[in-house]
C-alpha cells in the first residue's frame, strides 16, 4: 500500500501535529479512523507495511521517555520508515549549541519527519517554524501531548463505541499535565463532558474556560462518570509541595478496590503511565476488569502510525508541489 | 555664537502648557524663546540657520528613566555608544543608565565610568543610576553618598528586588539625605520563581509557568508602607497590574511620595501573544491580560503613572534563540518606543499628543529631578522632532542598538522620530 492509497476518512491538511487544541472534530476523527484501519489491516499493529518506505523519521528526545520513544520508533518501522534516535539528556545549551542549531543539524542529514519531546512548552512549535520537516509533538513540558490524548480517546471510543455524551473524569495533577490538556481539547471537541478532579492546588481556576467542570472530590463525581483517566503525579514537574503527603493524595484521589465500588459497573479506567502503583491506583484496580491500561499502550502504536502517515502524506504532497 | 530657528512646527511643551504652531529659537545650545502667532517675536540674529518643521511636532527631548546599556561586562548585548545611538533614534535625549552592568554600579568610580563612556560616545545625555545595595545582594547598602558624588541621580538594583524589608527601609531612609528616589523593581521573588509569563487563562492553556499579578501587588504594597514609614521617595518601575496602579493611586492621594512608570510594550501587548511561544515576548514583569492593560491606561490618564520608560533590555540574538524557559527576559525598546505608544495610546484615543509627550518628557524629568524635559527659555535645547503621520515598518536589522530582541519586527507603525537635537545640535536624523 502506498501513502496516496491510504483510506483517509475526512479532512487533515496539517503539516505538523503540535497539539489537539488546533484540530477540528473532523480532523480528530480522521486520525482515529486511520488508526482503526491500521488495527484491522495489521492485526493490531503487529504486521509490517511499507507505507512510509524511503522516509526517515527522527526521534528528537530532549527529555527521557523510553516508552514514548519506543512506541514512535516501532510505529515508524511498522510502516517501513527508517528511524534515527537523538537523545539529549540535558539542554543543548550546555554544549553552547542552541536548540534550533541542533534541530537544523539533524535536518541537514535528510530527515522527513521529526518527533520531538522536550521539557519546554512550545519547543516543537519553535522547530516547526524553523524546519522543513513535519514536526510531531511527543510531549512539550506541561503543554500538550497530542498522541497520548488521541490514544486515550481512541481507547475510550473503542470500548464505549462513542465519545459524544460520555462523562470523562481526568484525575490528578491537572496543572502540570500535558496529557490533561490534550485530553480536554480532544474530548470536548468530540462532545464528551469532561470533569477535571484533583487537589485544589493542582487544578487552576482558569481551566474552566477550556469547557470543563471542576471537582475536588473524586467520591462525589465517581457515580456519574463513564471513564476515569488517572494522571500520573508529576513529582518532577512540581515546584514545592502542592499537597501534604503522598499518603494523603492516595487517600483522597487514588483509585482503589473500595472506591471503585461507587462507580458505574462498566467504568473504564485509563492511566497514561508510567503508573505509580499505590498512588494513583492500587494494583487490584490496575490489573482488574475495569482497567484498559495495557490496551492504551497497544493503541498508542496505532495512533502514532496514523499520525505519522498523515504528516508524511502532507510532507510528500508539499515536496511534489515544490 | 551659533543659533538655530525651528519654525513651522506644532510645538508641544507640556511643562509650559503649550500646544500649537510656534517657533523655537536656540542659541549656544539653549532655548532662547518660543513664540506662537500673535506673540512677541525675539530678534533673530544674523546667520541663524533654519530648520523647517512644517507638519512636524516639536517636542522636548524624551527622557528614559531606566535603560540597560550593558557596558561594562555585557558588550555582546550593547555598548554605551550603541545604546545611546539607539536612544537618539528613538527620540531620547537623556537616559538614566541602569546599574545591571558587570560589575554592577555600586561605587563612585563605576558611576563615573558610565559618564566617561557616554561623553566619549557623544550621543545623548546619560545619567547613571547607582545601586541600592552592594553587588545587588540586598544585604548592605551601597555607598550611596559617594555614588551621588559620582553623578548618580537615583538608586536601583535593576531587576533584582530588594527582598529584605529592613534593608529597603534603611535605603528609603538613607536616600532622603540626597533627595533621590529609589527605583524599585517590585516583585516577590518566591511568587515569580520559574515563571515565564502572566499567570491566568493563557498560562493555564499553554502549560507555561505563570507569574501572578500578586507578585507585583504585594511588593508594591510593602514598599508603599515603607515609604510612608520613612518619608523616602519611592518609584515603582514597570507597573504591570491593576492592583499595583490602585495601590499607587491611593498612596499618592494620601501624600506618600511614590511615582511610577510603565513600558510601551506593557501598554500594547497582552499575554494572548504568548501562544506563539516566541521568546521575543518574554519580559519581566510579564505581558499581562487585557484587564490589567486597561488599568495601566487609566493610570496614565489620571496621572497615577507619570512616566513611560522603555526598560530597554538589549539581548544578543543567540541568547533569545533558545527554549522559552531558559531564554532571558527583556525587550529592546528604545527605537520602537514612540511607534508603540502611538499604536497603544494615540490611535485608540486614550491620550492626546500633549499627554503622551508629557509622559516622555516632563513626567520623567520631575521623577529624577533633571533640568530637562521642557522648552522653557534658558534650558538646554534638547528637542525631538516627530512626524506624527509617517508610517514606517520596524526593521530590527537596521537598529542602532547592538541587539534585535523586539517583538515588533516587521510591524507597521505610525509616528516617527525624524530628528533628535541635544544642546541644539542635530545628533540624529532619520533617513528618508
Amino acid at each position: 500500500m502506498q501513502l496516496a492509497d491510504l483510506p483517509i476518512s475526512g479532512p487533515w491538511g496539517e503539516r505538523h501535529l503540535l497539539g489537539l487544541e488546533r484540530l477540528t472534530a473532523a480532523q480528530l476523527n480522521t486520525v482515529l479512523d486511520l488508526a482503526a484501519h491500521y488495527d484491522q489491516v495489521t492485526n493490531g499493529g503487529t504486521e509490517r507495511l511499507s507505507v512510509l518506505k524511503g522516509l526517515v523519521v527522527a526521534n528528537l528526545f530532549f527529555e527521557n521517555s523510553t516508552r514514548t520513544r519506543t512506541s514512535f520508533s516501532l510505529a515508524a518501522r511498522r510502516l517501513g520508515a527508517d528511524t534515527v534516535d537523538f537523545t539529549a539528556s540535558s539542554s543543548s545549551l550546555s554544549k553552547g549549541e542552541t536548540f534550533i542549531d541542533t534541530a537544523l543539524t539533524i535536518e541537514a542529514m535528510g530527515i522527513d519527519l521529526v518527533v520531538c519531546r522536550h521539557r519546554t512548552p512550545g519547543a516543537p512549535h519553535l522547530l516547526a517554524r524553523h524546519l522543513k520537516a513535519g514536526v510531531l509533538n511527543a510531549g512539550d513540558g506541561t503543554h500538550e501531548h497530542p498522541t497520548q490524548g488521541l490514544l486515550d480517546i481512541y481507547t475510550i471510543r473503542k470500548h464505549c463505541g462513542k465519545i459524544a455524551g460520555l462523562t470523562v473524569a481526568l484525575v490528578g495533577d491537572i496543572r502540570h499535565s500535558r496529557v490533561a490538556r490534550s485530553n480536554i481539547h480532544g474530548l470536548v471537541k468530540l462532545g464528551a463532558r469532561v470533569i477535571v478532579c484533583g487537589p485544589s492546588t493542582l487544578v487552576p481556576n482558569e481551566i474552566r474556560q477550556l469547557g470543563v467542570d471542576v471537582a475536588w472530590s473524586l467520591d462525589d463525581i465517581l457515580p456519574e462518570v463513564d471513564c476515569v483517566n488517572l494522571l500520573r503525579v508529576q513529582f518532577e514537574r512540581q515546584r514545592g509541595a502542592f499537597f501534604p503527603s503522598i499518603a494523603e493524595y492516595a487517600n483522597l484521589f487514588g483509585m482503589n478496590g473500595e472506591r471503585i465500588k461507587k462507580a458505574k459497573s462498566n467504568l473504564l479506567v485509563l492511566a497514561p503511565g508510567p503508573i505509580n502503583r499505590g498512588v494513583e491506583l492500587t494494583p487490584d484496580v490496575a490489573d482488574g476488569p475495569h482497567s484498559v491500561i495495557l490496551n492504551q499502550v497497544s493503541n498508542g502504536l496505532l495512533i502514532r502510525m496514523a499520525a505519522l502517515s498523515l504528516l508524511a502524506r502532507e510532507h510528500q504532497e508539499k515536496q511534489d508541489a515544490a | 555664537m551659533s543659533s538655530l530657528l525651528i519654525q513651522g512646527g506644532r510645538v508641544i511643551d507640556p511643562a509650559n502648557g503649550r500646544d500649537g504652531l510656534a517657533s523655537v529659537l536656540i542659541q549656544d545650545g539653549r532655548i532662547v524663546a518660543v513664540w506662537g502667532t500673535g506673540e512677541p517675536a525675539p530678534g533673530i540674529p544674523e546667520g541663524t540657520s533654519v530648520e523647517d518643521a512644517t507638519g512636524l511636532i516639536v517636542s522636548p527631548g524624551f527622557i528614559d528613566l531606566h535603560v540597560s546599556l550593558r557596558e561594562p561586562g555585557h558588550e555582546e548585548d550593547e555598548s554605551t555608544a550603541s545604546g545611546t545611538a539607539a536612544a537618539l533614534a528613538g527620540g531620547f535625549t537623556s537616559i538614566a543608565a541602569q546599574t545591571d552592568t558587570s560589575p554592577v554600579v555600586d561605587n563612585r568610580s563605576a558611576a563615573e565610568f558610565i559618564r566617561l563612556q557616554a561623553e566619549r560616545a557623544g550621543n545623548c545625555r546619560v545619567y547613571p543610576l547607582g545601586s541600592v545595595t552592594k553587588q545587588h545582594k540586598g544585604e548592605e547598602l551601597a555607598e550611596i553618598g559617594q555614588l551621588v558624588q559620582g553623578g548618580a541621580v537615583g538608586f536601583s538594583d535593576a531587576r533584582t528586588p530588594v527582598a529584605n524589608a529592613e534593608v529597603m527601609r534603611r535605603a528609603l531612609e538613607y536616600t532622603r539625605m540626597f533627595h533621590r528616589p529609589i527605583l524599585h523593581f517590585a516583585i516577590v521573588p518566591e511568587l515569580a520563581e520559574g515563571g515565564v509569563m502572566h499567570e491566568g487563562f493563557q498560562s493555564t492553556r499553554l502549560g507555561l509557568r505563570g507569574i501572578p499579578a500578586a507578585a507585583q501587588d504585594i511588593m508594591t504594597g510593602r514598599d508603599i508602607a515603607l515609604a510612608e514609614l520613612t518619608g523616602g521617595r519611592l518609584h515603582i518601575m514597570c507597573v504591570s497590574t491593576r492592583d499595583t496602579v490602585n495601590r499607587i493611586r491611593q498612596a499618592q492621594s494620601a501624600g506618600i511620595q511614590v511615582s511610577a512608570d510603565v513600558t510601551p510594550h506593557h501598554l500594547l501587548l497582552t499575554d494572548d501573544v504568548m501562544d506563539r511561544f516566541d521568546t521575543m515576548h518574554k519580559c519581566l514583569p510579564p505581558l499581562r491580560s487585557s484587564d490589567h492593560v486597561q488599568a495601566l491606561i487609566t493610570g496614565l490618564k489620571d496621572g497615577t503613572i507619570a512616566a513611560i520608560s522603555t526598560d530597554h533590555q538589549p539581548l544578543a540574538l543567540e541568547k533569545k534563540q533558545v527554549e522559552l524557559d531558559i531564554a532571558p527576559f527583556g525587550i529592546c525598546g528604545l527605537e520602537t518606543a514612540l511607534g508603540v505608544c502611538v499604536k497603544a495610546l494615540i490611535e485608540p484615543g486614550h491620550l492626546t499628543w500633549a499627554e503622551l509627550i508629557s509622559k516622555l518628557t516632563a513626567g520623567p524629568a520631575k521623577i529624577l529631578g533633571l533640568p530637562h524635559g521642557s522648552l522653557t527659555p534658558g534650558s538646554t535645547a534638547d528637542i525631538t522632532l516627530i512626524d506624527p503621520n509617517m508610517t514606517w515598518k520596524v526593521d530590527a536589522s537596521t537598529f542602532r542598538s547592538r541587539s534585535r530582541n523586539t517583538p515588533f519586527d516587521g510591524q507597521t507603525m505610525t509616528g516617527r522620530v525624524v530628528a533628535t537635537l541635544v544642546d541644539g545640535q542635530v545628533r540624529f536624523r532619520a533617513g528618508r
